[in-house]
């Protein structure tokens, strides 16, 4: 329960009593300062306040030793609040392995969100408590920012590409969502809620809801055939292009010499910008699908690209022929 | 120079206004619109910055208006986002960036060195008619269709999806860059060149250190928001793809481009404030600055180390760790140069003569404001905090605490303190007084409540808001009106000074600088004959010249026999 006037935001996620402690940490040194420099400044202005017309102040110059004090003693303290803040958000930035991953598109002026098993929802966002849930956002027009106060997190929706964030709900509710990159008319009125549930009770929202939507995969596969897809990806790496069993997750070596991790990221890039990381042994052929395709059917491709994730992968030198420069 | 008509007493003398002073030099609207003389120069920015002060201001009305209700009651969502956008454009381009250097630092820059004028008079009077048109293209833009893109101009909301005016907007603050420029230029040759016999660089009031400092970031910085904005201008118009994703462009090179100058941009509003703080404190406490080379080496240190912390605005863009980690190392290496000025400020006082004349009043508050706002900047230069407060009302209240609470006090703190300097003639003291702490107490009143909004986790820039945070905004909007009566009440009581306002005489203070060696108004020429330094900066004890026992501001009896 709330007090009347709280000063901090419920605390519902992993990150929210880490990023509160560290508010109290530098909360406490700036009160010390802040008060230390007001009390000397009020104490000075009556104790030394002028008594007579001519009356001129003691003439001190000043002290290296001071100087060197309050440079290093501030430094100190300021690297100390560095490293800690370093530490808080290096953990919030490297998702953990075995998340929950929810697609979360934002377009002017609404959030959709897309659960694992391809069920839709706009403006509310039902997740498990105690599991880390990794969102992967895309914009399909200008910035936005998916914010969560109750769970200290938010991340910019940047048009172009996905950003993604982590965080573990650690306490079932409601809790305010909001977009906090300023995204033109309605921005204020981009919110919705995120509604925590009991395991159990997310597992039954999602099995007594789910067969309404179109499953992500399915559409996925429909799309990789439709917009032939297929005819150069063949599953046993003999077409023009690699094929795509066994790829996602894993490290994929480039022409340039470099490897890249198969992630949503690169895989995303590739249907838009195929020409920016060629995979080694393969020609630039692939036409860009920039523009053609809506942020929800790269997701459902990605989908189903990820569903291919436990295919035996082609045998080693299938593809080569092409290496070699005969196609 | 005008010599006092009382002989040598405690009463203070009468002075009369000197006969022919750069006010009365030529009469007529040519004579204002043509000159070249930088006390003139620096009354036409004085009226065209209040102006924006005053569109500014109305816009700010309105918002907190608009914000007394969860749902707002006041304008529509199209109206409201014009308005915090134009409170922010009007504000910071046209108001608090010129306001120091264009004002005060015209006016004192030369007459601080002995110098009749600046290097360049013409390109003065060039940079001024630079900012009126800019001026009058950023009003064009807000009279046909107003602006709603936030003051950043955010692609591709600003380059593709806005549909206000922006295009006027962004062609007037490439404009008003080359205002800055020239300004600075000018400052920074002027400096160099110009210094009058005796006057080297470590007896150089920390006034001029601050412009001089400013002047470097005018130099560097302008040119990249100018060219920036120009890139939206043409993407809007041209569909050229730099920033828009659809085009191949991206939209986070232009927060790295919008930052590298908008970073810097709020050491241009701060660092000139700071500088007429350490005039101000040394002058009310009679003593030499505590650490001269260590403020003036500070403001420099702010200058350089302001280029290499832009990208802290951008932790949660996605952008690289090990960059987010380098930008937020760098933004508390910043903050250091500024705490050392606080130190060094708070330890003039100790043993000084301290009065409580309007102007140290104004520089009490600044420090006071200034620390908040500066000690809140570690909160949000913190990577692991900034997650959760970036872009909320907690960075608004931080921003408002430098820019209003710093800035803008220490330019009123300025303009009250060299008002008789630039009129002759002294504004009421007792009203200012009043004044001055009505502003303290309703700037904080204003601000204080939105960092608990913030941490709560209202967003900025929303025109309606969860009711659970109406509480906190209805006491930011009754501040606001406070605040608003401690801006008109200077404007007031400031043009009555003109006519019925004591005169002064040369220094009534009195001060230190060589800005006082000179008639009140100063002549056209500043100084009739060039003076010669011989004294350290802001020395009170060998200095028989000031005649404490002439002074006008702040009258006390004379010492009891014997003392001294």
């Amino acid at each position: 329960m709330q007090a009347q006037f709280p000063l901090i935001p419920e605390q519902a996620s992993n990150f929210a009593p880490t990023v509160d402690l560290l508010m109290l940490f530098i909360v406490a040194i700036c009160l010390f300062f802040a008060v230390a420099i007001t009390a000397a400044v009020i104490y000075f202005f009556f104790k030394y306040e002028r008594k007579h017309q001519t009356e001129i102040g003691v003439p001190i110059h000043g002290d290296t030793r001071l100087e060197t004090a309050w440079i290093v003693v501030p430094l100190v303290l300021a690297m100390a609040m560095f490293a800690w803040g370093a530490v808080v958000y290096v953990d919030f930035r490297h998702s953990p392995g075995d998340t929950l991953d929810i697609y979360v598109v934002g377009k002017q002026w609404m959030w959709k969100v897309q659960q694992p098993n391809g069920l839709k929802e706009i403006n509310e966002v039902h997740l498990p408590v105690d599991r880390d849930v990794r969102l992967i956002m895309a914009s399909e027009d200008v910035i936005h920012d998916f914010s969560v106060p109750a769970f200290r997190v938010k991340m910019d929706v940047v048009p172009g590409h996905y950003n993604t964030m982590w965080f573990r709900p650690t306490k079932a509710g409601r809790y305010r969502l909001y977009c906090s990159q300023y995204c033109g008319t309605n921005h204020a009125v981009m919110t919705g809620w995120i509604t925590v549930m009991e395991q159990s009770d997310y597992a039954a929202w999602l099995s007594g809801s789910a067969g309404t939507e179109a499953n992500p995969l399915v559409a996925g596969e429909k799309l990789f055939s439709e917009r032939a897809c297929v005819t150069c990806h063949l599953s046993d790496g003999k077409g023009r292009a690699p094929s795509l069993n066994g790829v996602y997750g894993g490290q994929v070596p480039l022409a340039d010499g470099r490897t890249v991790t198969a992630d949503d990221a690169y895989i995303r890039e590739s249907i838009l910008q195929p020409a920016a990381k060629i995979v080694a042994g393969y020609q630039p052929l692939m036409p860009s699908f920039q523009g053609q395709l809506t942020e929800e059917q790269i997701t459902a491709l990605i989908a189903y690209i990820k569903s291919l994730q436990n295919e035996p992968p082609p045998p080693t030198g299938a593809g080569v022929v092409t290496a070699s420069g005969k196609k | 120079m005008d010599t006092p008509t009382s002989t040598h007493t405690a009463t203070a003398p009468v002075y009369k206004i000197p006969g022919e002073h750069y006010l009365n030099s030529s009469y007529g609207i040519r004579s204002w619109l043509l000159t070249t003389d930088h006390k003139r120069i620096a009354l036409l920015y004085l009226f065209s910055v209040t102006f924006f002060f005053f569109v500014g201001g109305i816009f700010a009305t309105m918002i907190r208006i608009h914000l007394m209700t969860p749902q707002g009651f006041l304008v529509t969502p199209e109206t409201y986002n014009k308005l915090f956008t134009m409170h922010g454009v009007a504000m910071i381009f046209f108001f608090l960036i010129p306001s120091i250097p264009a004002v005060l630092g015209n006016f004192l820059v030369p007459l601080m060195i002995g110098a009749k004028d600046l290097a360049f008079p013409k390109i003065n009077l060039l940079s001024w008619y630079i900012y009126v048109i800019g001026g009058c293209f950023v009003l064009y833009s807000f009279s046909t269709g107003g602006l709603d893109t936030g003051w950043t101009f955010y692609t591709p909301l600003s380059s593709v999806y806005s549909n206000s005016a922006v295009t006027p907007a962004v062609l007037g603050i490439f404009i008003n860059g080359f205002s800055s420029i020239l300004t600075g230029l000018n400052f920074v040759v002027t400096i160099h060149t110009m210094r009058a016999p005796g006057m080297t660089w470590f007896r150089l009031p920390l006034f001029v250190w601050a412009q001089y400092a400013t002047s470097i970031i005018f130099i560097l910085g302008t040119p990249v928001i100018a060219i920036t904005l120009l890139l939206v201008g043409l993407e809007r118009m041209f569909h050229l793809g730099f920033f828009n994703p659809a085009l191949g462009g991206d939209p986070i090179l232009f927060q790295h481009l919008f930052w590298f100058y908008s970073h810097p941009a709020v050491y241009i509003m701060i660092l000139p404030a700071m500088g007429v703080i350490s005039e101000i404190i040394p002058t009310f406490a009679r003593k030499p600055i505590f650490g001269y080379s260590f403020i003036a080496g500070s403001s420099i240190a702010i200058a350089v180390i302001g280029f290499f912390v832009w990208a802290h605005h951008m932790f949660l863009t996605g952008e690289s760790v090990y960059a987010a980690l380098a930008f937020s190392f760098l933004s508390y290496l910043v903050a250091i140069p500024s705490a050392v000025k606080v130190f060094n400020w708070t330890s003039t006082l100790y043993k000084g003569s301290i009065s409580w004349d309007t102007p140290m009043l104004y520089a009490l508050g600044f420090i006071g404001l200034f620390l908040i706002g500066g000690l809140t900047g570690l909160f949000l230069a913190c990577l692991g905090l900034d997650i959760h407060i970036h872009d909320t009302y907690f960075v608004v209240a931080h921003f408002h605490y430098i820019m209003v609470g710093g800035a803008v006090m220490g330019y009123l703190g300025g303009i009250h303190f060299w008002w008789p300097k630039i009129s002759g003639r002294m504004y009421p003291e007792f009203l200012a007084r009043v004044s001055a702490i009505i502003l303290f107490m309703g700037f904080n009143l204003t601000f204080f409540p939105q960092f608990i909004l913030g941490y709560l986790g209202m967003p900025r820039r929303y025109h309606s808001y969860p009711p659970e945070f109406q509480v906190l905004n209805v006491m930011s909007t009754a501040g606001a009106s406070i605040l608003a009566l401690g801006y008109l009440l200077p404007m007031m009581y400031l043009v009555w000074s003109l006519k019925y306002g004591t005169v002064t005489g040369p220094n009534p203070w009195p001060a230190t600088g060589l800005e006082w060696k000179t008639d009140s108004p100063p002549p056209t020429e500043n100084f009739l004959v060039t003076p010669e330094v011989t004294w350290e900066p802001y020395d009170y004890e060998t200095r028989p010249d000031l005649e404490l026992d002439h002074i006008v501001a702040g009258k006390l009896p004379a010492p009891a026999h014997g003392d001294d």
